[in-house]
This record gives C-alpha cells, sequence and structure tokens, in this order.
C-alpha cells in the first residue's frame, strides 16, 4: 500500500474545500453550542436556504450574484427568527428536535417534485458558479509540493480560508466583548443573567442569528465549490459530523472548529483511503470487507468517535471541561 | 469486551442477511436474452421495450411486440440509428456518447389495433449520462382509469393512517418510555426501529422462518439488545453522572455507528420479506384492506393494550411510573431504580422492534427505514407532551392520519412527512408541553 500518496491526499483533504465548509459550520455552531448553550441540530438547514437562496436566484431568476449572497444571507436570517421564536424559551432538548425537523422539512421541500422549477428536485441547481469563478485570479495548479489544487479549487481554497481567518477574528472579537460574556453566562446559568435584568431571549436570538450566519456562508461555500447543490447535500448527517469537528477542537474555543474540521477530515480522507486500498489491494478479505462496504467503515468509526470523544474528552484538545454545556437542564 | 461481542453477532448475522439476500436475487433476475440487433456491448446505447398491456393486472407479465422500427437522432437531428423489435419486445441502438437524444417510435409498423397510450405520442427525448443502457418504455394499455372518488380515498387515507399511527405508536411508546425514566432523548431510537425491521429479515431470508415466528424473534431480540445497550453504555454513563445533553449528543453518535452498521451489513438495497409481500386489498364496505394490514392493526393494539394495562396495574408498572415522576423519591421509598429502568429499556425496545417488524411486513425492509420515521416518531411525542405514555399514543394516532391523509386533501406525496413536522414546530409554539403533558415539565 502507498502510504506517501495516502497521506498527501488526506493532507489535501484536511485543508481542502471540504474541510472548510466543515470548519465554517462548525464555527457557526461554536457560536451556538460552544458559547451560548444552544443545541442545534439543524445547521444543515442554515446551509441549505442559504445555499438554494444563492442558486435558486441566479439559476432560476437570473439575478446577480452578490444580490444572490444577500438573498440567501436573509434566508438563514428568517430561519433562524422563525426557529427561535418557539423554542428558545423552551428547554434545550426543544431547540434540538425543532431545529432537527426544520432541517429535514428543509431538505424535502428542496428536492420535492412540486417545486421542480424553482430548485430542481432531486436534480437540484446548477451553473449559478460562473461569477464567481470569474473573479479567479490564478491562471493554473497551485502547488504546495506536498499536494495541489487544481485552478477552481485553488481559487476556492483561498476565498475559503480567507473567510474562515475572517469568522475566526470576528467570533474572537465578540466573545471578548461585554456581548460575548453575557452569551458565555448564559451557557453557564440563565437564571442568574435573567436575575441581572437582562433579556436572555433577545441574546439567545442574537446567538443563533449570528451561528446562523456563519451556517450561511458554509452553505455559500459548499454550493459554490461544487458549482452545485443537491438536497442529499444538506442531510442530518452533515449537522452531525460538524459537531463531531467541533467537539474534537474543542467547543468554546476560537480555533476549535477549524482545527477539529482539519483532524476531521484529515482523518475521514485517511481511513477511506486506507480501508479502499485495503480492501482493493485483498489485505482485509472481500469476504469481510468488499469496496463498498470499505468506504462505510469511516463512518461507522465516526460514529464511534463521537460518543467516545463525549463520554471521554466533551471539551476535545482545546476546551475546558467546565466551560461545555453538556449537563443539560 | 462485550461491545466486540455484539459487533461480531451483529457481523456474522449480517453475512447470512447477504447470503440469503443475494440468493434471492439471483432467482428473480431472468436472464437476459441475446438481442438480434444488439448493440455495443460497452458504449452508452438505448433499448426500447414494448410490451402490450392491455386487459391485465400489474402483476401480470405483458405481451411483447416485435417487429417495430425504431428510431434514433440526435439532439442536432442527425439520425443516430434504428433498430426493430425483436421477440422480447426490445430494440437496441448503440450510441457515439453520451447527450440528449429523441427516440421515434414508426406508428405505421404498430401492429393493427394497437396504439401508444403514454402521453407525448411516439416521440421520447432521453438524456444519456451513463455508459451501459439507458432503457424507454412506450406504454401500451388501457387509458388510466379515473382515481377512485374523493370519500373512498379519504376513508382509505384515515384507514392506512390509523394503520401507520399505530406503527409510529409503538415506536413513540418505546421513546417516551425510555424519556420518562432516564430523561434521554434518544436520537438512536430510529435504529432501533431498523432493528426489528432487519432482525424480523435476518430470521425470515437467513433461517428461512416464517415472518410471523421471525417478528416474534426480532422482539426478544430488540428486547435483549436494548438490556444490552443499557448495561454497557447508558448504565455506565448515569453512573458516571453524566450530563442528559452529553447522553443525547452520545445517541447521536450511537445512531451513526448503527445506521452504517447496518448498511455495511445489509448493503444499501430495499429487500422484501419472503411473505405478505403482495396481498390484493379486500373490500370491507367502504374501507379496502389487505390481510396483512388488519393483522398489523391488531397485533399494535394488542401490544399497546397490555403495555398500558401494565403500567396502570403491575407493580413494575407502578413502580415505572414512579421513578418516571421523581426518581430519586421511588430511590428512597426502597425501589430499586436501575431495576426498574433495566425493565424500561427491554420493554421500550422490544415494542420499538416489533414497530420495526410491522413496518417491514406493512413495507419492504432498508437500512434507514427507521431513521426517515424518527423525526415522526418525535413529532408524536412532543405533540402528546414527552413522557406521557397516553400523549405519545394520541400524538401518534394525529401524526399517522396526518401524513396518510394529507396527500388526499392535496398535498404532494412526497411532502407528506413535513406536514407532521411543520405541526411539531408549531405545537412548540403554541402548547409547548403538548396536549396531554404538565407544563412543569418543559423547563
Amino acid at each position: 500500500m502507498d502510504f506517501g500518496a495516502l497521506l498527501q491526499n488526506s493532507l489535501a483533504a484536511a485543508l481542502g474545500p471540504d474541510a472548510i465548509v466543515y470548519a465554517l459550520a462548525a464555527i457557526g455552531l461554536n457560536v451556538h453550542f460552544g458559547y451560548t448553550g444552544l443545541l442545534n441540530f439543524g445547521q444543515a438547514g442554515f446551509m441549505a436556504v442559504a445555499a438554494y437562496g444563492l442558486a435558486a436566484s441566479i439559476a432560476t431568476w437570473g439575478l446577480p450574484f452578490w444580490l444572490g449572497i444577500l438573498i440567501g444571507l436573509a434566508a438563514a436570517l428568517l430561519l433562524a427568527v422563525l426557529l427561535g421564536v418557539p423554542t428558545l424559551r423552551l428547554r434545550a432538548d426543544y431547540l434540538a428536535i425543532a431545529t432537527i425537523a426544520s432541517s429535514e422539512i428543509l431538505r424535502l421541500v428542496f428536492g420535492s417534485v412540486t417545486l421542480v422549477d424553482w430548485f430542481g428536485g432531486s436534480n437540484g441547481r446548477q451553473g449559478f458558479a460562473g461569477d464567481f469563478y470569474d473573479l479567479n485570479p490564478y491562471n493554473g495548479r497551485l502547488d504546495f509540493g506536498l499536494f495541489s489544487f487544481s485552478r477552481n479549487d485553488a481559487w476556492v481554497f483561498t476565498v475559503g480560508w480567507v473567510l474562515v481567518a475572517l469568522s475566526c477574528l470576528v467570533v474572537w472579537a465578540l466573545m471578548r466583548s461585554p456581548w460575548g460574556r453575557l452569551l458565555k453566562s448564559i451557557r453557564e446559568d440563565e437564571e442568574a443573567v435573567r436575575s441581572l435584568g437582562k433579556n436572555v431571549f433577545a441574546y439567545k436570538m442574537q446567538a443563533l442569528i449570528l451561528g446562523g450566519m456563519f451556517g450561511a456562508i458554509a452553505g455559500f461555500m459548499l454550493a459554490l465549490k461544487q458549482a452545485s447543490v443537491i438536497p442529499t447535500d444538506y442531510a442530518t448527517d452533515i449537522t452531525f459530523f460538524c459537531y463531531t469537528a467541533l467537539l474534537i477542537g474543542g467547543a468554546g474555543r476560537v480555533l476549535g472548529p477549524v482545527i477539529g474540521a482539519i483532524i476531521f477530515w484529515f482523518l475521514l480522507s485517511f481511513l477511506g483511503g486506507f480501508f479502499t486500498r485495503a480492501a482493493a489491494a485483498d489485505i482485509i478479505p472481500s469476504v469481510i470487507m468488499t469496496d463498498t462496504q470499505a468506504s462505510l467503515v469511516r463512518f461507522i468509526l465516526v460514529g464511534l468517535g463521537l460518543m467516545l470523544l463525549m463520554i471521554y474528552r466533551p471539551q476535545g484538545i482545546f476546551g475546558d471541561r467546565r466551560e461545555i454545556a453538556i449537563d443539560g437542564r | 469486551m462485550r461491545l466486540r461481542f455484539l459487533a461480531l453477532m451483529a457481523l456474522a448475522m449480517g453475512a447470512s442477511f447477504l447470503v440469503a439476500g443475494g440468493a434471492a436475487a439471483a432467482q428473480d433476475d431472468p436472464t437476459p436474452s441475446p438481442s438480434a440487433n444488439a448493440a455495443a456491448d460497452d458504449g452508452p446505447s438505448i433499448a426500447v421495450v414494448l410490451v402490450d398491456r392491455r386487459g391485465i393486472t400489474s402483476a401480470e407479465k405483458g405481451k411483447p411486440i416485435p417487429g417495430v422500427s425504431v428510431a434514433v437522432t440526435s439532439d442536432t437531428g442527425d439520425p443516430v440509428g434504428e433498430g426493430v423489435t425483436d421477440a422480447e419486445g426490445r430494440a437496441a441502438v448503440g450510441l457515439p456518447g453520451s447527450g440528449t437524444y429523441t427516440v421515434e417510435v414508426d406508428p405505421e409498423t404498430l401492429p393493427d389495433g394497437t396504439e401508444l397510450s403514454g402521453t407525448g405520442g411516439t416521440k421520447r427525448t432521453v438524456n444519456v449520462f451513463l455508459d451501459g443502457e439507458t432503457r424507454i418504455q412506450f406504454p401500451i394499455g388501457d387509458a388510466p382509469k379515473a382515481g377512485p372518488a374523493f370519500g373512498e380515498r379519504l376513508t382509505n387515507g384515515t384507514v392506512s393512517g390509523i394503520k401507520f399511527g399505530l406503527i409510529v405508536a409503538l415506536a413513540a411508546l418505546g421513546l417516551s418510555m425510555i424519556f420518562g425514566t432516564t430523561g434521554l432523548t434518544n436520537f438512536s431510537h430510529g435504529e432501533l426501529i431498523t432493528f426489528g425491521g432487519l432482525v424480523t429479515y435476518g430470521f425470515n431470508r437467513g433461517l428461512g422462518l416464517p415472518v410471523l415466528v421471525a417478528g416474534l424473534c426480532a422482539v426478544v431480540v430488540s428486547g435483549a439488545f436494548g438490556w444490552a445497550q443499557d448495561r454497557v453504555l447508558w448504565r455506565p454513563l448515569r453512573r458516571r453522572g453524566t450530563g442528559l445533553i452529553a447522553m443525547m449528543i452520545v445517541s447521536i453518535g450511537l445512531a451513526l455507528l448503527l445506521r452504517n452498521i447496518y448498511q455495511y451489513v445489509f448493503g444499501g438495497s430495499t429487500k422484501s420479506l419472503s411473505q405478505y409481500v403482495d396481498q390484493e386489498r379486500r373490500s370491507y364496505g367502504p374501507i379496502n384492506l389487505a390481510d396483512k394490514e388488519i393483522g398489523i392493526i391488531v397485533i399494535a393494539l394488542l401490544a399497546i393494550t397490555v403495555v398500558c394495562v401494565a403500567l396502570a396495574t403491575t407493580r413494575l408498572g407502578k413502580a415505572t411510573r414512579a421513578v418516571s415522576d421523581n426518581p430519586a423519591l421511588a430511590s428512597s421509598s426502597g425501589l430499586r431504580v436501575d431495576g426498574v429502568i433495566s425493565a424500561v429499556w427491554i420493554v421500550g425496545t422490544a415494542l420499538t422492534g416489533l414497530a420495526g417488524a410491522l413496518l417491514a411486513v406493512n413495507q419492504q425492509v432498508e437500512y434507514q427505514m427507521g431513521f426517515k420515521m424518527l423525526l415522526l416518531v418525535f413529532a408524536a411525542v412532543t405533540l402528546g407532551g414527552l413522557g406521557t405514555i397516553w400523549g405519545a399514543l394520541a400524538g401518534s394516532m394525529v401524526v399517522g392520519i396526518m401524513v396518510e391523509v394529507s396527500p388526499v386533501l392535496g398535498v404532494p406525496s412526497e411532502l407528506k412527512y413535513v406536514g407532521a413536522l411543520v405541526v411539531l414546530i408549531l405545537v412548540l409554539l403554541i402548547r409547548p408541553q403538548g396536549i396531554l403533558g404538565r407544563r412543569e415539565r418543559i423547563g
């Protein structure tokens, strides 16, 4: 087995477009869960409304690119308000159930045959990323020695990491402000904050919107990196993978979700490549593992990893165990 | 160690599923017939199939029509190839590559008295993406009959809604009991439903047991699975004092783990049990029901009644309700809380496994069957009020009937689950404690 190529592929995945999407979505979840203690299980929904807002604006209604971005952000904002109003006053698990339900509703609606003229049904929408790639300043592949990106990936790579850096900066600045300290105190003890005369509901709503915006940016990147939107890309699993990435890095830390996404994609790509090659080369006999099964092992391990992480090290690499909102009420 | 043992067991059982499934598939496939005008084997090709289906039911095979000319043109209008249907009514035309093609049947060459019945006449536009054969059927059959009247569709929708609601209720009862006693919002509950369905399939197709026996075995194995899960995973977590949100996230990890193991073992395809697959519906006055549907309704009602009566009258049932009301007080009153929780896990997962077995009989078996129901079960439980038994039942019936009746009322059928989920969010807005819940539980 060629471990050199395997490591190169995994490194490329760890820094590539997928990791960027997950890092952005996990930054949003970090604002929700890590800083405010809100259990948003519907980040896929925020990504979906933004991505479909962008794609349908351009591909269906022929609007300009930047208006599409604005529509996507507005859709995510609307979703946050719609979800927040009924659930933010209730216990954590209600928000979890409502958000996961809403992301499923959105996925079903975007994929439905009835709205095929708008959203393209199960084939989704293509042909909206032209304006984005026209801005590409690169002329050829971007080479890092160990690995290289194609011209389009290089552009996504550049824009993506700039956005990740800006998002981290925003989160860092906000969380050291009085507003951010208030969010953390809501996570620690909501009643205490309320007794100080603060409007907890309003602050939670602002946090939900802010995190939803990062989810929207992640949705844009996901749509633009593959120049298409497909309903299955916004299934609930992506939310949970982002949670896994966040928990690896450490919730409640500015760089936690970014490091987490890099490690998550490195491991996912490494394990996927390892088992696929092992099964193809018959190192693992095909009675036990066929090629299709080999691609599933990594997801089995993600599930196991998420369980073990939550049980033994909920603070991840950088976090502080006392700061994680996992005790419930 | 226990986990590893369980995983090995699951793998061994799965291997038997796969063998059985493969054998079944091999029998079903008809041997491919050598075509007279076979196209190139490798590249893309279009195969037109003409079958006369007039005057027969959907289960029977139609009569193939030979000797009909078929022409294929590219999207620029250039002719690509022609073919004539063979004794199987099949004509294949090789293509230069993927793209958009127009297929036209020459109506002159159709036998006398035969006409194409589908919309679109004699032409079809086809997008060919993949290598290999793209099949196109030109239907020849009776004009589609007008559907049954609205009233009949409404009653039939309601009855199948009741049936579906009862299946949801079994799962919701399991979820609600476990939530009530342990406070765990179990996101891996859908995988427990799937477990029941897959084990039924394994006993039925793998070991050749009748579906009824296989279903019974599945209920027992599900109960054992629940007991083991509590022992290996949840009880140690409770002992450690793990928070409820942490446990919820652990259950998400477990759901991912189980679902991918199911797909690993069972494969991604949809398979059916050996019995009760295609049953004709009989007419009972205004409603039409297949025998298996009556069976599902009776079995589900029986199970629910037994559990409810047991919860209301037996010692264990009272202990369960006591623990669910106040675990600390129940413990200091001398109840063995851990024992009660163990029993609740066994009964809860057995009920959920039964839901999976009934679902497998009602539709088919696949590795996501329970996952697709999970949010409906949550909707049912939230609608009725988290942690209340009667609420879970009432909520399930509402959800089941809504899902099955909404297509009758004009909701597109691919969106029929959406209605129930929207109701879930609306309930949280208007009456968060649910129909029968108590305000203090919502926090």
